[in-house]
């Protein structure tokens, strides 16, 4: 039951696809949209209130990083009467957080990047052969979503060593775009499966190549999954802390989470710019999640089988 | 597709995949069974860095403890965001019109990073300074305003509800999915029988959502075995205070990259071994458990 919740939510986020658009429809007719709601008022002010405490601690992070530390320190539970960037411009510039943000910006989006396109490829060749090796690639790959990564961090350790890549960002880089081989070529697979084959073999008889095939006409068919693949893995990538904590070691190629560390362990008493520190790491993933709603969900669910 | 033409799509990713991920975590075991002095490795040692982990300083004292914050974090997480998850999921069922919005808002914290959240909250609860005990005192809960992550009795239940606090909107979700997923029909009948809304859950909802736990419970015990980031951000590597915060996964971290230990790596590997050991068991075993639920549920 795993796998077909999965292929309908993630087909949920990709209403350009016959397939998807189907799935969204014929989910809203079944849709739990009649019937009186369970519980009535008092439940709706329990949701409204789990609601509050959900982001309650988000909000005053953003209110207080707009507050000078005097402020904050005389008068913890105050608001920002008097708005000021001073905190930001703090973190930004003696706080390094500006060269952690350009780190982590340039790791996370070569990773993503570097991670669908071979990610794509790979899923494509999977969907369209018959030949035994598939299967058993298939599953190797597949395996690799079971797997804690984190727990090879010393082979990496020495492996980096040896071929001159710790404190090195494009290292840190190919290691994340390793990392989300499985689940992209998990989902996107899925997809490549619901194309109809019809379409290569016109492709076919007009004279295309395999290549030519992939690029001009499988690719743009599954734009909508590839949007789900990169927006969901950013995340993990952007937050993660083991893999720059043991393999970086100059502060000017820190991400940010490390980067976070070092701040706190030597401000642990500026509270207004730490909490500006706080919000910068996290602003470009509340971004994401503001135009990427529908993939982010989707990939929560399609994580379901995993 | 011909073979040779698959094999040429899949060669970049199997390459990357291979390189990064595969062949690492194959040496990560072998490491555990050799002697190591420094990075230099000796002669085959047997299982002698599991006897370390056993009967040698700190993996003697320190080990069992971490295990058992794990376990204890894995429980605590599983039966708070259980209980919140379905029930909210539960409420929000026939909520067609806020239900999209609020699953949103509760998703909204497991976006950021787990070292954000760490340092947010240990803000927030800052016995001077923090918002929390700040807010406790002005409402007449002086006794409450307590330095919560100062005290060993309390510090690990502070990292385990603020962890709840930050993954509930997954449950939330999944279980959302599933509830949408039982045939109205079924539930409908049950009602026009005589069973009351109780019954109609315990009895039809609840069984059918057993797979839907099964899998929320496999990925609650590899988060909470693997818990890392969280805790390093509460108490930094050595779990403060007193290693009332330490985690397996902390404790890893020491031996392998801080203790100088001469034989660190073999130590450390072999601590690492065990962990995935423990992870890839207790997920095959739930897997299992559950496939053969499912196997029953459709006979």
């Amino acid at each position: 039951m795993t796998t077909t919740l999965t292929a309908a939510d993630a087909a949920d986020a990709a209403p350009a696809t016959p397939a998807g658009e189907t799935t969204a429809k014929q989910r809203r007719r079944r849709g739990p949209t009649t019937g009186t709601p369970v519980g009535g008022v008092g439940a709706s002010i329990l949701l409204w209130g789990y609601a509050v405490l959900a982001l309650a601690p988000l909000v005053i992070m953003v209110l207080n990083s707009f507050r000078t530390n005097a402020d904050f320190i005389t008068n913890p539970l105050g608001l920002p009467t008097s708005p000021t960037v001073a905190a930001y411009e703090e973190a930004w510039t003696v706080g390094s957080f500006g060269t952690y943000f350009a780190n982590s910006l340039a790791v996370t989006a070569g990773a993503v990047a570097i991670s669908t396109a071979v990610s794509t490829m790979a899923a494509y060749g999977l969907a369209r052969s018959r030949a035994r090796i598939f299967r058993w690639l298939e599953s190797l790959f597949l395996s690799g979503l079971m797997l804690p990564i984190h727990l090879a961090i010393l082979p990496v350790f020495f492996l980096f060593d040896g071929i001159g890549l710790i404190d090195s960002r494009l290292g840190l880089a190919l290691m994340y775009a390793a990392a989300g081989v499985p689940f992209s070529i998990f989902v996107l697979t899925t997809f490549f499966r619901q194309l109809p084959e019809e379409l290569e073999e016109a492709a076919v008889l007009d004279g295309a190549s395999a290549w030519q095939t992939f690029t001009k006409i499988m690719v743009p068919m599954v734009r909508p999954a590839l949007a789900t693949v990169a927006v969901f893995r950013f995340v993990p990538i952007w937050n993660d802390f083991l893999y720059p904590l043991v393999l970086l070691r100059s502060e000017s190629n820190y991400t940010l989470p490390v980067g976070l560390t070092n701040f706190f362990g030597e401000n642990a008493t500026n509270y207004s710019a730490l909490f500006a520190g706080l919000v910068i790491t996290t602003i470009p993933l509340i971004l994401l999640f503001l135009v990427a709603t529908k993939q982010i969900v989707a990939g929560l669910t399609a994580g379901m089988s995993k | 597709m011909k073979t040779r033409t698959g094999l040429a799509f899949l060669a970049p990713a199997l390459i990357l995949f291979g390189v990064f991920v595969l062949y690492p975590m194959i040496t990560a075991f072998s490491y555990a069974f050799f002697e190591w002095q420094g990075t230099s490795r000796q002669g085959f040692a047997g299982l002698a860095n599991f006897e370390a982990l056993v009967n040698r300083a700190p993996f003697k004292t320190d080990l069992p403890r971490a295990l058992l914050h794990n376990v204890l974090f894995f429980l605590g997480t599983m039966i708070v965001q259980n209980t919140i998850g379905l029930t909210v999921a539960t409420l929000l069922h026939r909520r067609a019109r806020t239900r999209r919005m609020l699953q949103t808002l509760y998703a909204m914290p497991y976006l950021v990073s787990p070292i954000v959240i760490g340092y947010l909250w240990t803000l927030l609860l800052s016995p001077t300074f923090g918002p929390v005990n700040q807010l406790l005192t002005k409402v007449g809960l002086e006794q409450l305003a307590l330095p919560w992550l100062g005290d060993p009795k309390t510090a690990l239940w502070v990292v385990i509800l603020v962890s709840v606090w930050q993954w509930v909107g997954f449950p939330v979700l999944l279980y959302g999915a599933a509830l949408g997923g039982v045939p109205e029909e079924l539930t409908e009948a049950a009602r026009v029988d005589g069973a009351s809304h109780g019954q109609v859950f315990r009895r039809i909802t609840l069984p059918l959502l057993v797979p839907a736990i099964g899998t929320v419970s496999v990925l609650t015990f590899i988060f909470a075995m693997e818990a890392f980031a969280l805790p390093f951000a509460f108490g930094g590597s050595t779990g403060n205070p007193a290693g009332a915060t330490d985690f397996v996964s902390l404790l890893f971290y020491r031996s392998a990259f801080d203790s100088g230990a001469v034989d660190a790596i073999g130590t450390s590997s072999a601590l690492a071994t065990v962990l995935f050991l423990i992870i890839f068991g207790g997920a095959m075993a739930a897997t299992k458990v559950l496939r053969r639920h499912e196997r029953q549920m459709a006979s």
